[in-house]
């Protein structure tokens, strides 16, 4: 199986189960590389699972199951070939909760070398000083590397875990509603990032902030109800939505 | 009804007052009867004399050759129930399948249940022989036995309460780690295990107090001679097994050797006491760490 050239991930008629529930139906999808995709929806429209099953982190649910290929690097990720664990470095992920390891800035930065057994000291600076930049912390803790990440602010330790993923060198950065935890000053501070890492990374992110999705993203998909209902520019899904359902959602009629 | 509602609290709070009472009239008689020992005798021959020989002739009283025993004895079943035990709760905790798992619990928590008594006969009957075939040299008492058999009636102990901790790690930690491509060992050992550490290591104090504490295995199958050693093959004497074989014997009341059981048992319970103290600390401290 192969992606067209500019696509990162490709998903076709994916269905997922949850036992006998079905919660995503027949999506077809084709995320292109370096855009910011947003998935919004309501709550249990299936935008999460979805996110999740780009990197398999569904595989520890026992009733999860999927038919339909979700294609990245060339590759369907569920086929037998592949293993999860070098799925999950280059398809890394920030969760909706900041969750930094209970050891120092240091340590969580470098946590994704060192279980590739990456103990060269220099190198191992070199990059949490590049992810740190990268993902505008550095100035902030430059001198306290040696600190417990717990001692940081709940937008510092979100953007201690975007610096973590960075240091995996993924090509794609799944991102689960991540500044849903966070007060606005950090929120603009991600979604700053978001637009930076842009260049480098293919990002899809969930969220439940309509401004946001329309502040970040390129391209957005509306989930209802385990439907993908429509994917479209941001502006004009937002603008001038072809579905009567996604004009209700955007204008604020549920939700 | 007033009335009635006082003298029912009255009733129960007199009920949790025998526990109180109990634990205080323990110390008193400890501290009393320990207080007219070291009359007699003095602490520094108590704690620098090498041999403990009370009942005989010769009597000296150097409670070091009873602790050593009971700190051969407690090392080796640490040996074998703090590994054993951290690695039971991690397969438990993170690779084990649910049916599996609802199967190995329950047989864990049996070896719990079986009485001590049985497993001091299995050490001296099963393990001794077999040991025999590797350490000729081996007598038919010894501490490597009964600690090998101790440790293992422990690691129920450490697994339990390790996987307590395991499981107390949030959610959100684990998928961390996997999310970065980390593998079930890689997550269970670098993050798992260290943010559990507290209670892990609550676990091991515990596991260690009880196998300080532990008497029936280390007096059926470790022997009751006194040694100052670190010898794991050779008969010794736990301070638990002397105090069990002067109660039974026939010494008189109110003579120094009755005496001793208490200077021995004083000794026993300020370890045990230190040791629940330090676990209690680290618990609260743990406690601390995920407000």
């Amino acid at each position: 199986m192969t992606n067209e050239k500019n696509i990162a991930i490709e998903a076709k008629n994916v269905n997922v189960y949850y036992g006998t529930k079905h919660v995503l139906k027949d999506i077809n999808i084709a995320i292109e590389k370096n855009s910011v995709v947003a998935f919004i929806g309501p709550s249990g429209c299936g935008k999460s699972t979805f996110i999740r099953c780009f990197n398999r982190m569904n595989d520890f649910i026992e009733s999860f199951r999927k038919e339909g290929d979700i294609i990245i690097n060339n590759k369907e990720i569920y086929d037998r070939s592949i293993q999860v664990e070098e799925l999950r470095k280059e398809v890394g992920m920030v969760f909706q909760k900041p969750n930094p390891f209970p050891k120092t800035i240091f340590e969580n930065v470098v946590y994704g070398l060192r279980i590739q057994g990456e103990n060269n000291k220099k190198t191992l600076r070199e990059t949490a000083e590049k992810c740190l930049r990268d993902a505008a912390l550095w100035d902030e803790v430059k001198d306290d590397l040696n600190k417990s990440a717990l001692e940081l602010s709940g937008g510092q330790q979100q953007r201690l875990c975007i610096a973590r993923t960075l240091a995996v060198k993924p090509s794609i950065i799944l991102m689960d509603e991540p500044a849903s935890a966070l007060d606005p000053i950090s929120t603009s501070k991600i979604e700053d990032l978001i637009t930076v890492l842009k260049k480098d990374y293919t990002i899809v992110i969930v969220t439940h902030n309509m401004q946001q999705a329309a502040r970040v993203s390129d391209k957005t998909a509306f989930f209802y109800l385990g439907d993908m209902v429509e994917f479209e520019k941001t502006q004009t899904l937002f603008t001038n939505p072809q579905k009567e359902l996604t004009q209700n959602y955007i204008t604020g009629r549920f939700g | 009804m007033k009335i009635k509602e006082k003298i029912i609290e009255m009733l129960l709070g007199f009920c949790a007052f025998i526990t109180v009472l109990t634990t205080f009239g323990i110390v008193y008689i400890l501290f009393s009867e320990s207080y007219r020992f070291f009359k007699e005798v003095s602490i520094v021959r108590f704690i620098t004399d090498k041999e403990w020989t009370p009942l005989f002739a010769d009597k000296q009283y150097g409670i070091m050759a009873l602790l050593s025993g009971t700190l051969l004895t407690s090392a080796i079943a640490m040996v074998v129930a703090l590994p054993l035990g951290i690695i039971i709760a991690v397969y438990l905790n993170e690779y084990a399948h649910k049916t599996v798992r609802n199967y190995l619990k329950p047989v864990l928590e049996i070896l719990a249940a079986i009485p001590t008594v049985v497993y001091g006969f299995f050490a001296l009957m099963v393990v001794t022989p077999f040991l025999k075939l590797l350490f000729p040299e081996i007598s038919g008492f010894n501490a490597l036995s009964a600690g090998l058999v101790m440790g293992v009636m422990i690691i129920p102990l450490v697994s339990s309460l390790s996987e307590d901790a395991l499981y107390a790690v949030p959610k959100s930690l684990r998928e961390a780690s996997y999310g970065m491509g980390a593998t079930k060992f890689q997550t269970s050992f670098r993050v798992l295990v260290p943010a559990a550490s507290s209670g892990i290591i609550v676990s091991f104090i515990l596991a260690i107090s009880r196998a300080v504490g532990e008497t029936m295995i280390v007096a059926i199958a470790a022997g009751q001679q006194p040694r100052l050693t670190a010898n794991p093959l050779v008969p010794i004497e736990t301070i638990t097994t002397y105090i069990v074989q002067v109660s039974s014997g026939d010494v008189v009341n109110g003579s120094v050797e009755y005496r001793t059981i208490f200077a021995a048992g004083i000794t026993l319970f300020i370890f045990t006491f230190l040791l629940n103290n330090v676990s209690h600390f680290v618990r609260k401290r743990f406690k601390q760490q995920y407000e």
